[in-house]
């Protein structure tokens, strides 16, 4: 479960306050889609949660299943099964695609007191999850993400996921980038993971991924604050008439979205 | 006061210059040169950034060897061992010199060798134009081991010579010269700190469609100072290749002068130097000459650094295309990583080019640990040790590509993390 109880963020560098008092709890196998406007906070909120530098939180806190989120270094995140799904995945010259997956999955293993897996059983696990996402196995071959199309680097995004298995996914914008296979592809992989206590909190702009993942609730954040909560008919309320209706019943300013 | 207290530490080095037995007329000859040029000071061009103070000072400055605990290198591989110990062969370490396709003979025994005395301190002479390389020239003077290695089949048993270090005031200069037969093809891996001071000298004459592979790796020593120098002639249809894999060292400067002479003949030069200056200083300092005097040579020089805690990187490198190396393709790139604010790396990247159908490049970096890409593998779960492991061995891979055999890659690779697991934080 993720509680995230009246979190306020605001830049490090600078005095400008970002979220500014978010509460969401996910529970256990639900998923949660968010949606607003551009510059509301929604990236932040994942960039909280899994532990960029250049934020200060405030006030407030998140806990994933009793683990205080924002006292834990992002690897210990990770090993505590959050995942992010990056709006811009980034590229890495030099590191491979399968020495960061092994090095990955096998650093978060260690931090549970697992086992490392063992080279083949490895090998067979990526070419099993990298052929359900019809993720070209030459592209594994190459360094993170370089050279990789827009839609490949969100597939790559999903693969990662796939892989570690993490108990509280958060898709930044997965489906921006996706042509209609590719957006499919990977509604198809995500659906794999929902398995009654994992997680997912999707950020998205576009009701038609929800129309692949089906979400249990529907979030509306705007100035930094979840300002509606409903279930998916509210993404479609969004999609036919914007969010001016919204943004105004809540007073808040088109532009300061 | 005496004259001896006197005398600068320049001139007292000088006058202590003795010449061994054997190529008699060589030594007179580099230290007539020697004497004429001087020893290096800090207003010399090439020596702004790296204080010669230490390598001119009559006794080396003392340093203890360094007890490592790593499984010995290259220790796996098929190869012809020959050892010397703080500058000295040593004959029962060493396997016998005798392999097929390939005459061994050590400087100081070998009197006057007839092949070797027509190229001892010749290549080096040679490198001494347009840039004086004055402890070259003191090494072929006053040289009193080193190796004379004729090939002149295809050897595929690589000769490894290692340097051990043991007296804390050892100063030890080996000259070994190189000559490949047409067509002969060897690999040569060097190891070790070899003294409390060391200079080395290694003179390379690669003849037609030869083929001359070199890897280096300076030892582990923290406090030895060390100079080397390489001095190769190129010829057609010949390949030059070296790399160097150097970690600690208060000072190490190598120098690498090479002479394209043939048409089609490639030269690649290569290096990996990883310093911490955390408890001894770490100073490194790459200095290139690579003259284009044919057409359609190909040269390659692919050197990064590594330095945190006050670390010091330096490249100085030059490519040179005389009038009529035409096609040639030159090619240059000096990168520093430095893992924190107190370390300092400065290049001095030069292309001088007589001929008009040539494409040469260069490139100078100076960055630091990519924050994002940082953030990105610890998102997954990697330790910051870890990933910062992973990006700096990413930054290194150019340099570790140059090296052609994979078995050596990976021995190199294996160092590299061994270091990087022990230099965290
Ligand atoms: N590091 C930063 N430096 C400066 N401004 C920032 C930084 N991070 C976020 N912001 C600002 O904070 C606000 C929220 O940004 P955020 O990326 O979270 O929005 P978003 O809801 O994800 O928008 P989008 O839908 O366009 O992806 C924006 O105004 C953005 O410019
Ligand atoms: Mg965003």
């Amino acid at each position: 479960m993720l509680e995230i109880k009246n979190l306020h963020v605001k830049l490090e560098e600078e005095d400008k306050q970002i979220l500014k008092g978010v509460n969401l709890t996910l529970e256990d196998g639900k998923v949660h889609a968010i949606m607003g406007p551009n510059g509301s906070g929604k990236s932040t909120l994942s960039y909280v949660l899994s532990g960029r530098d250049g934020y200060e939180v405030t006030e407030g806190e998140a806990h994933l299943n009793g683990l205080d989120l924002l006292e834990a270094e992002p690897e210990e995140r990770a090993a505590a099964g959050l995942f992010l799904a990056f709006q811009y995945p980034v590229e890495i010259p030099g590191v491979g695609n399968m020495t960061f997956l092994r090095t990955a999955l096998n650093s978060q293993r260690k931090a549970r007191g697992e086992d490392e897996i063992s080279a083949g059983d490895f090998l067979k696990l990526v070419r099993a999850k990298a052929k359900s996402l019809k993720i070209d196995a030459e592209m594994l071959k190459r360094p993170v993400n370089v050279g990789f199309s827009g839609g490949e680097k969100k597939r790559n995004e999903i693969l990662q996921m796939a892989i570690l298995e993490p108990k509280m996914c958060i898709l930044d914008e997965t489906d921006s980038g996706l042509d209609v296979d590719a957006m499919r592809l990977v509604s198809e992989g995500v659906n794999a993971l929902r398995d009654g206590t994992r997680s997912f909190l999707v950020i998205t702009h576009y009701q038609r991924l929800l129309d692949h993942i089906k979400p249990d609730y529907v979030h509306i954040m705007a100035d930094g604050r979840i300002i509606e909560t409903g279930g998916p008919e509210l993404a479609l309320e969004v999609e036919k008439n914007g969010y001016a209706a919204l943004l105004d019943k809540h007073g808040i300013a088109q532009e300061m979205a | 006061m005496s004259a001896v207290e006197k005398m600068t530490p320049a001139e007292a080095r000088l006058a202590r210059v003795t010449l061994p037995e054997g190529m008699g007329p060589q030594r007179r000859a580099a230290l007539d040169r020697l004497v004429a040029m001087g020893l290096p000071g800090r207003r010399d061009e090439y020596w702004r950034w790296t204080n010669p103070t230490d390598l001119i000072a009559p006794e080396p400055v003392p340093a203890a060897p360094f007890a490592d605990d790593e499984p010995a290198l290259f220790d796996d591989v098929e190869r012809l061992k020959i050892v010397f110990r703080d500058g000295v062969f040593d004959a029962e370490a060493s396997d016998d010199l005798a392999l097929s396709g390939i005459e061994i003979s050590r400087l100081s025994e070998a009197g006057d060798v007839n092949w070797a005395s027509s190229l001892y301190g010749t290549l080096e002479t040679a490198g001494q134009t347009p840039v004086e390389r004055p402890f070259a020239a003191l090494n072929t003077a006053s040289a009193e081991d080193g190796l004379l290695i004729r090939v002149t089949g295809k050897i595929e048993t690589p000769v490894n010579l290692i340097y051990i270090h043991e007296s804390e005031s050892s100063d030890a200069i080996l000259h070994h010269v190189v000559k490949l037969e047409e067509g002969a093809e060897i690999t040569v891996l060097e190891n070790g700190p070899a003294g409390a001071r060391a200079n080395i000298v290694m003179e390379v004459d690669v003849a037609k469609t030869a083929r001359f592979h070199h890897i280096r790796v300076q030892g582990r020593d923290h406090e030895r100072r060390m100079l080397t120098g390489i001095f190769a002639r190129i010829n057609e249809g010949a390949l030059f290749k070296s790399f160097t894999l150097s970690s600690n060292g208060a000072l190490t400067r190598n120098e690498c002068v090479l002479d394209i002479v043939g048409d089609d003949a490639n030269a690649h030069v290569a290096g990996a130097a990883l310093g911490d200056g955390k408890s001894q200083p770490f100073h490194h300092d790459d200095t290139i000459f690579i003259t284009h005097g044919a057409e359609r040579g190909e040269s390659r020089q692919v050197f990064k650094k590594v330095l945190k805690n006050g670390a010091q990187g330096i490249f100085q490198g030059k490519i040179l295309v005389k009038p009529g190396a035409q096609k040639t393709d030159g090619y240059q790139i000096s990168q520093a990583l430095l893992l924190d604010e107190d370390s300092q790396f400065l290049a001095k990247p030069e292309l001088e080019i007589y001929a008009d159908d040539v494409q040469c490049s260069h490139g100078s970096t100076t960055g630091a640990i990519d924050e994002t890409a940082l953030f990105y593998l610890r998102s997954r779960g990697i330790p910051t040790e870890e990933a910062t492991a992973l990006l700096v061995l990413s930054f290194l891979a150019d340099a570790i590509e140059e090296i052609e055999q994979e078995r050596f890659r990976d021995e190199i690779v294996i160092r590299l993390e061994g270091w990087l697991a022990r230099h965290r934080g």
